[in-house]
């Protein structure tokens, strides 16, 4: 059981990063981070029946803050979509040197 | 007897030093106080001369038993080398003493009437007396480093002295050639140094020479080497040839330092080195040779060029020239007392003839003044006459005249005449062919030096006056302060040559009517006799004879005969021509225009020795500084930047980049803990 649920966190953060790095649309983005985080999520939570109560309780901190960086970061893409009229990440190079 | 103790020696050297900082410090703080240098210049060096006078009196008193070495502190130490800050006091460092101070105090005073009008008053004394300092460290210090610190510290004396003008631009110049030209000398001293430390182990002067006939084998290739290269340091001190050329151009200096610096007693420091290092010198017949030798070219040539030259300065600095190369030859040929004795009585004469010279410029400087002319105050032809405006100057600077030229029974015949006569005296064996070469040049240089001084001295003083009309209504005699120290020193150029009349003159008719002794040679003994030890065992005896035959008595009297008969002659020939002033006169023509050039001597300089090294300078400035040096220097910049615009292109912007380079990242090192 442990290590169908750990295939399965892996698979879900492989398609997470996956995600991050080649899709363009900055939600898109946003979700696919999301994505790995609950896939971390899962790998804890299958981890803590060998290991322990801390794996869930780690679950919870991870959860307070995606939603702490889901609030940040939508609200950075709205500004940004508020500047620029779109959510392509191709158009933001604003880090560049 | 009793022992015999120094009396102060430390302060001698101190006290010039105490000036030089209480002037130097004032030419800072309050350059218009003039009262301060004209009170302590002149005075702490005629403090220092009385304790000379002492310690001298007290050597006299009492039984030396070889030199009196007083150790201050231990300067280096290093492994096995060590050396002392110390005076070495003996017969030769105290004669040097009392030439450097005594000649040195008169000249100060003398300065406090030509220096007075200028801006830079106390600078100057403040300099002046850092001189007599580090001469009196050059004279007196026991070994060849601390010789060597006063042999560099007058040179930096000399150089600020020419240069002491410096916002005239040929000053300027003409006080760097002397620095630069000094290096090569300088260079040669170090190597001698180096080489008689690795093969003696020491560099003190009592132990040196102490080991010197032991360590080295007669004429060997180690003593010969060291002696050469000494004596290229004291060519290049000296003004020999080649080295020469600065000492001409240091005229650009205030005419009293040209007296004190370059005339009495800095440029007579090689002699007192060759001297000083007898017991080497003697070792090495080879260097005899090239010691001498270049001492009679230097004599002979010098005076060729004094013959055609119109500045009274330049006229005589070359002079100086000659009468150094004189100095050589006594103690090139191994008659060290009579090299020294020439030194001394040349500090005399010619310390008065600069002064003299000093006082002329100075009148003609004045006169020009005050009708605002812009002529030149040092050209001959602009004086003549000057006999009636300055009859005390004009009296002294005979004296000094027919001192230099050899007319009995003023000083320079006598160390000038013995001079000759040794080496002539010492032409056999080995030598003979050379020595009798450099006799008939020394003798032709007598002759020559006769003419250039009496044409000196007709030209500025006799005849009709070619300052100009209205100029010579304000020619006038110099002030007590400043001619009180020419009589002095006039009185010096007529007896100082009756401390060492030699024996055989001492019992000829007329020439030996003097209150004379042969004190000189007995006093200086202690000095040469080792050297003269390693002389008498591997060289002939001098001969009793000259060359060509005759006696010491026979000529004497036959130069002395020919210097008067070359006065004569010269006074004729030089006042029974028409000279007109400066501004109107042409270019010599013919040998004339030759020597005038000074045998074109600077200008192969300049073709074969400074523009080749200009030129290879500016192209190494060129390739190897600009190109490599800087290029690597830039390059290092141009490669960091470059770096950065490479990293640069790595910061797209874009956030799924970056994303990917993290990842890669990590999985890189996943793979490579997992791998491993």
């Amino acid at each position: 059981m442990v290590t169908q649920s750990l295939v399965l966190a892996s698979i879900l953060f492989a398609v997470g990063t996956a995600g991050v790095v080649f899709r363009r649309n900055a939600i898109i983005l946003f979700l696919c981070i999301e994505l790995m985080l609950n896939a971390v999520n899962l790998a804890f939570v299958a981890l803590s029946t060998a290991i322990g109560i801390e794996g869930q309780v780690f679950v919870f901190f991870v959860m307070t803050v995606a939603a702490a960086e889901a609030a940040v970061g939508l609200a950075i893409i709205i500004s940004i979509f508020r500047l620029r009229e779109t959510v392509d990440m191709n158009d933001f190079n604003l880090l560049r040197w | 007897m009793p022992e015999f103790q120094p009396t102060l020696l430390w302060a001698v050297a101190v006290l010039p030093f105490a000036g030089f900082l209480i002037n130097g410090i004032g030419a800072f703080i309050a350059p218009d106080r003039k009262i301060l240098a004209t009170v302590t210049g002149p005075a702490v060096v005629g403090a220092a001369f009385l304790i000379a006078v002492v310690n001298f009196l007290g050597m006299r008193g009492a039984e030396l038993h070889g030199p009196i070495v007083e150790t201050y502190w231990q300067w280096i130490t290093v492994g096995g080398l060590r050396i002392d800050a110390a005076f070495q006091l003996d017969q030769l460092s105290m004669l040097m003493t009392l030439i450097v101070t005594g000649v040195g105090f008169l000249i100060h005073v003398f300065s406090v009437g030509y220096m007075h009008a200028d801006g830079g008053y106390l600078r100057y004394f403040a300099y002046l007396n850092l001189f007599i300092f580090f001469m009196l460290v050059l004279v007196l210090g026991s070994n060849f480093p601390l010789m060597f610190v006063g042999w560099e510290g007058v040179g930096l004396c000399s150089y600020l002295l020419i240069g002491f003008w410096f916002k005239d631009r040929e000053k300027a110049d003409a006080g760097k050639k002397a620095f630069i030209v000094n290096r090569i000398g300088d260079l040669g001293f170090m190597i001698a140094m180096f080489m008689l430390y690795a093969n003696v182990r020491s560099l003190d002067f009592v132990t040196v020479f102490e080991q010197a006939p032991v360590t080295f084998a007669f004429g060997g290739a180690a003593v010969t080497a060291i002696t050469l290269f000494l004596f290229l340091g004291a060519a290049g001190k000296s003004a020999q040839i080649p080295l020469y050329v600065w000492l001409p151009d240091a005229m650009a200096g205030p005419t009293p330092v040209s007296a004190l610096i370059h005339a009495a007693t800095m440029v007579t420091a090689g002699v007192y080195l060759v001297a000083r290092a007898a017991v080497l010198f003697a070792l090495a017949p080879v260097t005899a040779i090239v010691v001498a030798g270049t001492g009679a070219l230097t004599a002979l040539f010098a005076a060729t060029i004094g013959l055609a030259q119109y500045d009274i300065k330049k006229v005589l600095a070359y002079s100086t020239v000659s009468q150094l190369g004189y100095m050589f030859i006594g103690v090139g040929v191994g008659a060290w007392a009579a090299g020294v004795f020439h030194l001394m009585t040349h500090a005399f004469f010619k310390a008065l003839l600069f002064l003299g010279s000093g006082a002329v410029i100075h009148a003609m400087h004045e006169a020009y003044h005050h009708t605002h002319r812009h002529d030149d105050a040092q050209d001959m032809r602009n004086m003549g006459g000057l006999r009636r405006y300055m009859p005390i100057t004009w009296a002294t600077m005979w004296l000094a005249t027919l001192a230099i030229a050899g007319v009995w029974p003023f000083a320079g015949f006598f160390s000038k005449d013995e001079i000759i006569w040794q080496v002539g005296a010492r032409a056999v064996g080995p030598f003979e062919g050379w020595f009798t070469a450099f006799w008939i040049m020394a003798l032709v240089a007598a002759l020559l030096t006769a003419f250039y001084m009496t044409r000196l001295m007709v030209m500025t003083f006799h005849g009709r006056n070619r300052t100009g009309e209205a100029e010579s209504h304000h020619l006038r005699e110099v002030s007590p302060v400043m001619w009180v120290p020419l009589a002095i020193l006039a009185m010096l150029s007529v007896v100082g040559g009756w401390i060492n009349v030699p024996e055989a003159i001492a019992h000829a008719p007329v020439l030996g009517w003097l209150p004379s002794a042969e004190w000189l040679h007995e006093w200086l003994h202690p000095i040469t006799e080792s050297a003269e030890a390693v002389a008498a065992v591997n060289l002939p005896a001098a001969a009793e004879h000259a060359p060509f035959g005759g006696g010491e008595v026979m000529w004497a009297a036959l130069s002395f005969g020919l210097a008067v008969a070359v006065i004569l002659l010269a006074a004729r020939f030089v006042g029974g021509r028409q000279i007109r002033p400066a501004a109107q006169s042409a270019e010599p023509r013919g040998l004339m225009r030759v020597l005038y050039h000074k045998w074109y001597v600077d200008e192969i300089y300049d073709a074969i020795i400074i523009r080749p090294v200009l030129a290879t300078s500016r192209a190494l400035a060129r390739f190897i500084d600009d190109g490599i040096v800087d290029g690597a220097v830039n390059g290092v910049g141009y490669a960091a930047r470059a770096l950065g615009w490479v990293g640069s292109r790595l910061q797209t912007g874009q956030l799924n980049s970056y994303a990917f380079a993290v990842v890669g990242g990590v999985l890189l090192l996943i793979a490579l803990v997992v791998l491993r």
